[in-house]
C-alpha cells in the first residue's frame, strides 16, 4: 500500500485531534505505521481546525503538512461555509461528511452518516457537545481504512465508557455506501 | 503493548522510568504537556519524585541545581524564552558539574511572537558546557531521554544533558512508541562532590586566576571523555533494547555525491528527499546530526554538502553550517529554512539539492542567494 493521507476538518473542541489519534492507533493495531498531528495555529474553541493522519506499511518520515489527501473527513459540515475542505484532494479521492443528508462532490467518492444524531441518541454528550471522535471510527472502518476490531480496541484503550463503542457500531451500520 | 504517544509524552514516560528524585519546572508552550504529564504521574503516585512548581525557569534550574548538588537525580523541561531565562543558571549547572537532564522543546524567539519550531533557542546555549542531542522521532525522544541520564551521570562526564525536540512537529505529533524496562541500564547516581552534612564543604567560592582555567579545562576534558561514554551507552542500549543510535544518523551516505545535513525532524524528512533524488539519478544521502555537543567527527570528504539550518547567527550565518565549515574544513551550501515553523517539505529539500551552489547561502522563501 502506498502512503494513505487523511485530513480531518472540525471545530476547536469537537475532538478532531482525538479522532486523529484514535484513527492512528487503530491503524497501528492493524499492523501498519501511522502518525497523527494537529495543525497548530491560533485555534480556539469553535474555530475551524485541521488534523492530519498518515498511514503506511513503512515507517513514516514526513512531518510537513498533507497537501494532497486521499481522504477528507468533515466532522462539522458548517466549516464548509468558510473552508474549502476539498482543497488538494486527489482525483478520485474520498470525502466523508458528518451529515444526515447526502452531500455531492462531483468526481469524488462521497459518503455520510449522522454522527451527531448517533451521539445524541447514545447520550454521548460532554459539556453539552455531542462526541463525534469515537463514532467516526465506525465510519472509517466501513470505508475500509481500519478494521472494526482495531477501531473498537483503540476506542476501549482511550475511553472506558462502552457507549463510545456502541456509537461507532451504529455509525458503521448506518453509513451510506 | 503498542502505544501511540506525542514527543512530549515520550519525554514524560522516559523520565518516569528514570525515577528522578526532583523535578522542578515551569510550563511554556509547546513544552507544557511534558510537565503536566509528570505532575500527573507524581500526583497519582506513579512517580515518587518531589515535583517543585516554581515561579520561573530561572528558579526551575536553580531548584534543580540545589537538589542535584545533594547527589540526587534531577530533571526539568523548557522551551524558547524559558530556556533563555535559565541561561545564567545553565552555565552554573555545567560549571558545578551537575548531571541535570533537561528536555528543550525547540521554539523560535520573539518578537515577532511565534510558538513554532526553530533551533536558535538551544543553539544560544551551545557554549555553556551542556551536552546537546537532537531527536527526530517520538521513539528516539524516549530512547534518548533514557540514555541522557546514564550519560550525564557517568563518572567521566558529570555534565548536564539537553535533549532537543522540534516544537509541535515532534512535541505534538503522535507516533508509535515502544517503552522498555530500563532496569540497571541507568545505574544509581553517585555524585562524588555531593554535599554531605557529615563532611561539610562549600561550593561556588571565589576561584582566582591561578585556578579558574583548570576548572574550564576540566569541563572540556569531560566533554571529550563523553564521546566514548555516549558510544558505549548507545551500543549498550542497542544490545538490550534493539534500537541503534549513533552520533549522526547516516542514510545512504556511503556512495553519495551530495549530502543533506540537518538536525531534528528535517533530518528525518530529508531521507524521503534522498530517496526521490536517487530516483532522478542524483546520488544523495542524509546525515542527520544527533549530538551537537560533543560535536561528532563527520566524514564529508569528496561530497557536496547542503546544510539546512533552522537557526541563524546574525552577521555570520547558519550556525550548523558554520560549525561544519570550521570543524570539517569544507565549504557548504547553506540553506536557512524552517525559522519560526516555516513549512519545509521533502520536495523543497530536493530543490535545495538540485539547485545547490556550494559556497553560498539561501534564505528559503526570501529572494535570492547571498
Amino acid at each position: 500500500m502506498a502512503m494513505f493521507e487523511i485530513r480531518i476538518h472540525s471545530r476547536g473542541g469537537q475532538g478532531g485531534v482525538t479522532a486523529a489519534r484514535l484513527l492512528a492507533l487503530a491503524a497501528i493495531h492493524d499492523g501498519k505505521y501511522a502518525t497523527a498531528c494537529p495543525f497548530y495555529g491560533a485555534e480556539r474553541r469553535g474555530a475551524p481546525v485541521v488534523s492530519y493522519v498518515r498511514i503506511d506499511d513503512q515507517p513514516i518520515k514526513i512531518y510537513s503538512q498533507i497537501k494532497k489527501p486521499d481522504l477528507v473527513i468533515v466532522l462539522d459540515a458548517s466549516v464548509m461555509d468558510t473552508v474549502d475542505v476539498m482543497q488538494g484532494l486527489k482525483a478520485g479521492g474520498k470525502v466523508f461528511v458528518n451529515s444526515a443528508a447526502k452531500k455531492e462532490f462531483a468526481g469524488f467518492v462521497t459518503s455520510h452518516v449522522d454522527l451527531t444524531g448517533i451521539a445524541l441518541r447514545e447520550n454521548l454528550v460532554v459539556a453539552g457537545a455531542p462526541i463525534l471522535n469515537t463514532p467516526v471510527l465506525g465510519a472509517l472502518a466501513k470505508m475500509g481504512i481500519i478494521s472494526v476490531e482495531s477501531a473498537k480496541k483503540a476506542i476501549r484503550e482511550m475511553f472506558s465508557d462502552e457507549r463510545n463503542v456502541k456509537a461507532a457500531e451504529a455509525a458503521y451500520k448506518e453509513m451510506s455506501s | 503493548m503498542k502505544k501511540i504517544a506525542t514527543g512530549n509524552k515520550a519525554v514524560a514516560e522516559a523520565v518516569k522510568q528514570a525515577r528522578p528524585e526532583v523535578v522542578a519546572a515551569y510550563p511554556i508552550t509547546p513544552q507544557t504537556e511534558v510537565v503536566e504529564q509528570i505532575a500527573e504521574f507524581v500526583t497519582t503516585g506513579e512517580m515518587k519524585s518531589r515535583y517543585i512548581a516554581v515561579e520561573s525557569e530561572h528558579s526551575a534550574m536553580a531548584a534543580c541545581i540545589g537538589a542535584s548538588i545533594t547527589g540526587v537525580r534531577t530533571f526539568t523541561a523548557t522551551s524558547s524564552h524559558g530556556l533563555l531565562y535559565m541561561h545564567e543558571m545553565t552555565n552554573w549547572a555545567a560549571g558545578a558539574r551537575l548531571p541535570i537532564v533537561m528536555a528543550n522543546i525547540n521554539r523560535s524567539l520573539g518578537p515577532g511572537w511565534n510558538i513554532w519550531a526553530e533551533h536558535t533557542d538551544a543553539l544560544q546555549e551551545r557554549d555553556t558546557g551542556w551536552l546537546q542531542v537532537y531527536a527526530s522521532t517520538v521513539q528516539e525522544v524516549y530512547d534518548t531521554t533514557l540514555m541522557a541520564f546514564r550519560i550525564a551521570e557517568h563518572k567521566d562526564v558529570l555534565l548536564p544533558v539537553m535533549i532537543n525536540l522540534d516544537g509541535f512537529s515532534l512535541s505534538h505529533i503522535m507516533q508509535p512508541l515502544d517503552t522498555v524496562e530500563p532496569g540497571d541500564f541507568i545505574p544509581p547516581l553517585n555524585l562524588p562532590h555531593a554535599l554531605d552534612v557529615k563532611n561539610p564543604a562549600g561550593y561556588g567560592t571565589l576561584t582566582g586566576p591561578d585556578q579558574y582555567f583548570k576548572f574550564r579545562w576540566d569541563i572540556e576534558r569531560s566533554m571529550r571523555d563523553a564521546v566514548p561514554v555516549i558510544r558505549t551507552a548507545q551500543d549498550e542500549f542497542a544490545k538490550r533494547f534493539g534500537r541503534k543510535y549513533g552520533f549522526t544518523e547516516d542514510y545512504r551516505c556511503e556512495d553519495a555525491d551530495v549530502l543533506i545535513v540537518a538536525m531534528g525532524t528535517f533530518g528525518k524528512e530529508a531521507e524521503v528527499a534522498v530517496d526521490n533524488l536517487r530516483k532522478e539519478g542524483i546520488k544523495a544521502g542524509s546525515m542527520r546530526i544527533r549530538w551537537l555537543r560533543p560535536f561528532p567527527v563527520l566524514d564529508l570528504k569528496g561530497k557536496d554538502v547542503v546544510v539546512i539550518d533552522r537557526d541563524y547567527s546574525f552577521g555570520f550565518g547558519g550556525i550548523l553550517a558554520n560549525e561544519i565549515r570550521a570543524k570539517c574544513k569544507t565549504d557548504v551550501y547553506s540553506v536557512i529554512a524552517g525559522l519560526g515553523g516555516q513549512e519545509v517539505t521533502f520536495e523543497d529539500m530536493t530543490g535545495f539539492v538540485r539547485n545547490r551552489r556550494p559556497g553560498s547561502e539561501l534564505w528559503f522563501g526570501v529572494n535570492g542567494h547571498v
